[in-house]
């Protein structure tokens, strides 16, 4: 028999109309199963009125952001040994600084909205992808230019619900826009200087560093916010002496 | 006069397809959905744009559509295609003696293929088997399960498909001669029993199509089948790599991101709700997968989650084919009103709505091909920035 642990799912439910509350759910759960799993098993057998977002259980999609025990958390590949213990709670809720569509589930609009801005790249070339730990055999010259590889970020929006500006200022671009910009590049992109060089673009950021904390997809929006304020003087500069 | 209205159930690859030719067509179209997009089946694929190789020998018919349909995806939606091939190879001589008839299927099928040396295979993509004997290049892909259906979805919103999300089919409602008039929907967000009529109700719910066929007092021939995927921290190939032999578990290693994906296996289940993690799976996957690409043994899970595929006929497991149905339940069982998809593949997702428009037309006598084929998909954002 697996190891078995005794947890109390602790649910934020909220419907139209109604008030939020929570709903605990006593389950069994396996240390080493994904937070995900609990959620969904609580669906299947415990409660079918619960909403929530998911779809590849494999942190590609990044629809199954939530905040657990109230930290953001891709649920798909969070292990329940690693944020509860047996006889514990696992507390689960909407991302913040989305509207609740019901339950868990929040609408990603205002967000995608701000992707479209930057004309986020859904995909680009692996040799520019940065990979930090490259598989030991991995030949450089090789023909990995022409490979395209899905980006880093998938739009998870745990960035967005962890950032303590953007609870005060939602028309703030936020981190996952911003380091979408920064990918694209001013010199490549001149027409993003406008959007991202302006009250609610790169200069609103508080350097608070939440969103490189939470990130499940090795994005580090901080640090390319970062980045992006040094593209943006740049090019400041390279204007202000002619050289567009 | 207005449009028809047509009401499709399951917001799954079928669907969202199906919605995207339909409105191009000129109905009006709602899909409901009890979760959020690729809820079921779709969302948990393994992501492999199939070639058609893998059903080259045993399943010409799938074949066929899987080739016909990886070029047009290529084109309509590169957005959400890593598209880089895969590569079959062979460890054992008893992959190499299935080499002979893998080519002769392949040619026959129109499958595109380059034989390689093991050195040449080694030199495109390391981190493979190194006792590789023999490789072929093939044009497979990887594609993002959710973003691929969002982006149907998304030019189906903008051509004014609605959208009803978290909208629990609860039964037909029937026009009092026994035909299928509409449904009958919980709203789950809001707790509320709502009613949808339509012209045509489309049940394009995959492995769920038995369970709601039952709500109208019919069977549909649908068999979910059940297979373990499971994904590994580290982006060790560029190409899909396929074992070159029959289709068996465990014998497809993807690339995606920063990761690979290893599948997958083939059971029968009942109630495909929640399927249970099995760990003897588990391991499969990773003695399978790793014998492809050693280094897999050097990484760590990152997703492990079980999809239940929609197969249609007789068979079991892996003999049954791999290509899909629609039926007119008009024809089948004298009820008007209703069709039924399933069956099929991610990667024909695009000829499955094609097949299933032309029943839904056929029956609202509307005479406008399908345009789908030479059709670019907008943005997969679409879906999300368009308002219902």
């Amino acid at each position: 028999m697996p190891q078995m642990w005794n947890i109390t799912l602790r649910v934020y439910r909220q419907k139209e109309n109604e008030a939020p509350h929570f709903d605990n759910i006593d389950m069994q759960v396996k240390p080493d199963e994904y937070v995900l799993d609990a959620v969904e098993r609580a669906w299947a057998f415990h409660d079918a009125t619960i909403c929530f977002r998911h779809a590849c259980h494999h942190s590609t999609c990044g629809a199954c952001g939530m905040r657990v025990n109230g930290v953001e958390k891709l649920t798909c590949i969070t292990l329940i040994r690693d944020v509860v213990h047996d006889g514990g709670t696992l507390k689960v809720e909407p991302l913040r600084n989305f509207p609740v569509v019901s339950d868990l589930a929040v609408d990603m609009g205002h967000f995608y909205r701000k992707m479209e801005r930057v004309s986020a790249r859904p995909i680009a070339p692996v040799a520019e992808a940065e990979i930090e730990n490259p598989p030991s055999k991995w030949d450089p010259d090789a023909e990995r230019a022409q490979y395209l590889r899905l980006s880093d970020c998938i739009e998870c929006g745990l960035c967005i619900s962890a950032c303590p500006v953007m609870a005060t200022t939602p028309e703030y671009l936020g981190p996952a826009p911003l380091a979408a910009a920064q990918d694209n590049g001013i010199q490549r992109k001149p027409e993003l200087l406008s959007v991202v060089d302006c009250e609610d673009g790169v200069w609103r950021c508080h350097s608070a560093f939440e969103c490189t904390a939470v990130c499940p997809s090795f994005v580090d929006p901080a640090r390319r916010i970062m980045d992006l304020r040094k593209q943006v003087v740049s090019a400041r500069l390279g204007k202000l002496f002619g050289k567009a | 006069m207005s449009k028809p209205h047509v009401v499709i159930i399951g917001a799954g690859f079928t669907g969202v397809a199906t919605a995207h030719d339909l409105a191009l067509r000129g109905c009006d179209v709602t899909v409901v959905e009890r979760g959020d997009l690729c809820h079921g089946t779709s969302g948990r694929t393994h992501g492999l744009l199939h070639s058609g190789g893998r059903y080259a020998v045993k399943d010409k018919e799938s074949a066929v559509e899987c080739i016909d349909e990886n070029l047009i995806l290529r084109r309509i939606v590169p957005q959400v295609i890593e598209p880089n091939g895969g590569m079959f190879i062979a460890i054992e001589d008893s992959d190499l003696e299935y080499a002979e008839q893998f080519i002769e299927s392949c040619e026959e099928c129109h499958i595109p293929l380059d034989e390689l040396r093991p050195q040449e295979a080694l030199k495109l993509e390391p981190n493979i088997n190194p006792n590789v004997l023999s490789a072929f290049l093939i044009p497979d892909g990887t594609f993002d399960p959710l973003r691929l259906a969002l982006a149907f979805a998304g030019t189906a919103k903008h051509n004014g498909a609605k959208f009803r999300t978290y909208h629990e089919v609860q039964g037909f409602i029937n026009d009092g001669r026994g035909n299928v008039s509409g449904v009958k929907v919980l709203n789950r967000a809001a707790n509320k029993i709502e009613e949808l009529r339509g012209d045509v109700v489309v049940n394009a719910t995959g492995a769920w199509a038995g369970q709601i066929t039952h709500m109208a007092g019919l069977d549909a021939p649908v068999r979910p089948t059940p297979g373990i995927m499971v994904a590994y921290d580290r982006r060790l190939v560029q190409r899909a790599i396929n074992r070159l032999n029959a289709p068996a578990d465990g014998d497809i290693v993807l690339p995606q991101r920063r990761m690979v994906v290893v599948g997958t296996t083939s059971f029968d289940a009942e109630n495909v709700d929640y399927i249970p993690v099995a760990d003897d799976q588990i391991q499969l996957m990773l003695e399978r997968g790793s014998e492809l690409i050693p280094g897999i043994r050097n990484a760590r899970p990152r997703g492990i989650f079980m999809a239940a595929r929609p197969l249609v006929g007789g068979g079991s497991g892996r003999s049954i084919a791999r290509t899909f149905k629609c039926f007119d339940h008009k024809e089948t069982h004298n009820i008007d009103g209703l069709v039924t998809i399933t069956g099929g593949k991610a990667t024909t997702l695009r000829a499955m709505a094609e097949k299933t428009a032309d029943v839904v037309c056929a029956k609202l006598t509307i005479s406008t091909p399908c345009v789908t084929k030479e059709m670019p998909l907008l943005s997969y954002r679409q879906y999300y920035t368009n308002p219902n």
